[in-house]
């Protein structure tokens, strides 16, 4: 693995005409075909498109033309986010060939601010996984140790930001997709606010808890695509129309004060030993730098999976049956006599791996009469539940410190039982239960068999403060 | 230890999910389903009297649109996605069918 270059500096150098952005272009293309055979990071790139993007930039940086605060940049995008080029298949093979005519709000922004798309990065399937080994179109690697996970479910958008064959990258999260990968990586990830960013073009899991987020390989980067993507979206009614601050321009600044609570749930004896470790030495980082520690106490946290798991499956179950073999997607091959539902069951039993078909029939079954109220509706009140006990965090701390992922990456095929899987999410979840933004920084390693195995910090902080998210993560970023 | 839910019951919600799995299928997911509820279960621990559903974390109600008319995907781009298309129109399997569906 080679040091990534930051965003920021790619760009600037690409602007200041020291590279041009067709050269950069070149390069990325040819280490993805050099180093990804053995990462599965990439579900397909787009050499012919990104180059003549390039081209494009570089003649207009010639005009004197403003290119863009991404000019050049290489970006890959997760594969349930649409693109009006090339294909989008959630890693599905519903949407084997699925291509979209149109094209995602927050990947739209990233063009007009003069990214290159370079093509798009494997996932679990419909983003329901924490490993990365539920896609159709096979398991992504993880860089530091490739007979491990790189976590889930935006695993190749994560690995090749770590790989360093794209300085940044976009991911979604339901429960921690984008966080969870990240800290089993060790790059940044940035799972924000929900309605922070719009979900124009994101294909829809669980439509109350996800957002599109970045990844970078610094605080700075994943600042500066998030600033460019956010804001509000006539497309997206419950994207939100509070302005967007200079995330990237703010990082640097201190927080007034600085009061940091870590929940006593957080620090559990079920974590693996080092990650409780390397999450102590980072607050002790906080505490040396000034920042005040205040102890919370979180004690809905252990209810988090029952409850995302009732409210997501619900949702999914509804948000999936659009795929019907009718308007688009796989339909199975018509047999004598089928009628209509037939062709709707084969087609969904064909197309959906799993954990797919789990889900939507653990979706079905809560919502489904004689259950709702038992399940569904008490997960809702739970939910609620879970939301005020952050609000009343809030009150005491700026921000909530603690591990992202209970474990380190994971041998592949480790993890056979789903709700083994699922509990991988136990620090992540609530975050999009309650809608509020958390952040994902490296905080050291574990080193286990010769490998050393990257280990995330989580801050989350209330809805729309993400400025003060950045700000924490860049003070430890700047100290470390 | 008794599963959560009898195979019949993994059937039927297959069923309504316009899923059509194997026996072998149904069997896997009994058990995991299973497991998945029990542990779903401990919702019940938590004390909700009188507390208000929470269906979304956002705070915005009621945004409203200019009434505008906008532009569309053209037709031919849209069918153009269709498995099965006649005569400009979607085209499905026969859709009565031969014997009530649960």
């Amino acid at each position: 693995m080679t040091a990534p270059q930051s965003i920021a500096e790619l760009s600037r150098a690409i602007r200041a005409k020291e590279r041009t952005a067709v050269e950069v272009v070149r390069t990325t293309l040819d280490r993805i075909e050099a180093i990804d055979p053995d990462l599965g990071c990439f579900h397909e790139t787009y050499p012919e498109r990104s180059l003549e993007s390039a081209a494009e930039t570089d003649r207009r940086i010639g005009r004197g033309e403003s290119p863009g605060p991404l000019a050049g940049v290489p970006i890959a995008i997760k594969d349930n986010i649409v693109t009006g080029f090339g294909r989008t298949t959630c890693g599905s093979r519903i949407l084997e060939h699925y291509e979209s005519p149109y094209t995602a709000t927050a990947v739209e922004r990233l063009l007009d601010a003069g990214a290159i798309v370079i093509g798009k990065t494997r996932c679990d399937e419909f983003a329901m996984g924490s490993s990365g080994e539920n896609s159709a179109f096979g398991p992504t690697r993880n860089p530091c140790d490739p007979s491990r996970v790189p976590g889930g479910s935006s695993s190749g958008s994560a690995a090749a930001v770590a790989a360093g064959l794209v300085p940044g990258a976009l991911g979604s999260e339901t429960g921690g997709s984008i966080r969870q990968p990240a800290a089993l990586c060790g790059v940044v990830g940035v799972k924000p606010s929900y309605g922070r960013v719009s979900r124009w073009g994101l294909v829809a899991f669980g439509s109350s808890l996800d957002q599109v987020g970045p990844f970078g390989s610094c605080v700075h980067d994943a600042a500066l695509l998030l600033g460019v993507m956010a804001g509000p979206d006539r497309r997206d009614s419950t994207s939100s129309p509070r302005d967007v601050p200079d995330y990237p321009g703010a990082i640097e600044e201190p927080v007034d004060g600085l009061r940091l609570g870590v929940p006593r749930q957080y620090l559990q004896d079920d974590n693996d030993p080092a990650v409780n470790d390397a999450v102590r030495s980072a607050v002790e980082v906080y505490r040396d730098l000034g920042a005040e520690i205040v102890e919370i106490d979180l004690p809905l946290t252990e209810y988090g999976i029952a409850t995302y798991y009732v409210i997501s499956a619900a949702e999914a179950s509804a948000n999936l049956a659009r795929y019907d073999g009718v308007r688009y997607g796989r339909r199975a091959e018509p047999a004598p006599g089928e009628d209509l539902y037939d062709m709707y069951a084969r087609s969904r039993a064909e197309g959906f791996g799993d954990e797919v078909q789990r889900r939507i029939m653990l979706g079905t079954y809560v919502l489904s009469a004689g259950y709702h109220e038992a399940f569904y509706h008490r997960a809702l009140q739970v939910r609620r539940l879970i939301s005020n006990e952050y609000d009343q965090a809030f009150e005491k701390c700026h921000a909530l410190l603690g591990p992202t992922s209970p474990c380190t990456a994971f041998p592949l095929g480790q993890k056979s039982d789903p709700l083994q899987m699922y509990l991988c999410d136990l620090y992540t979840i609530n975050t999009n239960i309650a809608g509020i933004c958390g952040i994902s920084i490296p905080c050291g390693h574990a080193e286990v068999n010769g490998a050393k195995l990257p280990i995330g910090l989580q801050i989350q902080c209330k809805a729309f403060d993400e400025v003060t998210m950045f700000r924490i993560a860049r003070l430890y970023e700047r100290t470390t | 230890m008794a599963e959560r839910l009898s195979i019949d019951e993994v059937r039927q919600v297959a069923t309504l999910a316009r899923l059509r799995l194997s026996d072998e299928q149904l069997q896997l997911y009994r058990g995991q389903l299973s497991t998945i509820l029990d542990h779903i279960a401990k919702l019940s621990e938590v004390d909700v009297e009188g507390v208000e559903p929470m269906a979304h974390p956002s705070d915005l109600t009621n945004r409203l649109d200019e009434d505008v008319v906008g532009e569309s995907l053209p037709v031919e781009t849209v069918l153009a996605m269709a498995p099965a298309i006649e005569a400009g129109f979607l085209a499905v399997p026969k859709v009565l069918p031969d014997q009530e569906q649960a």
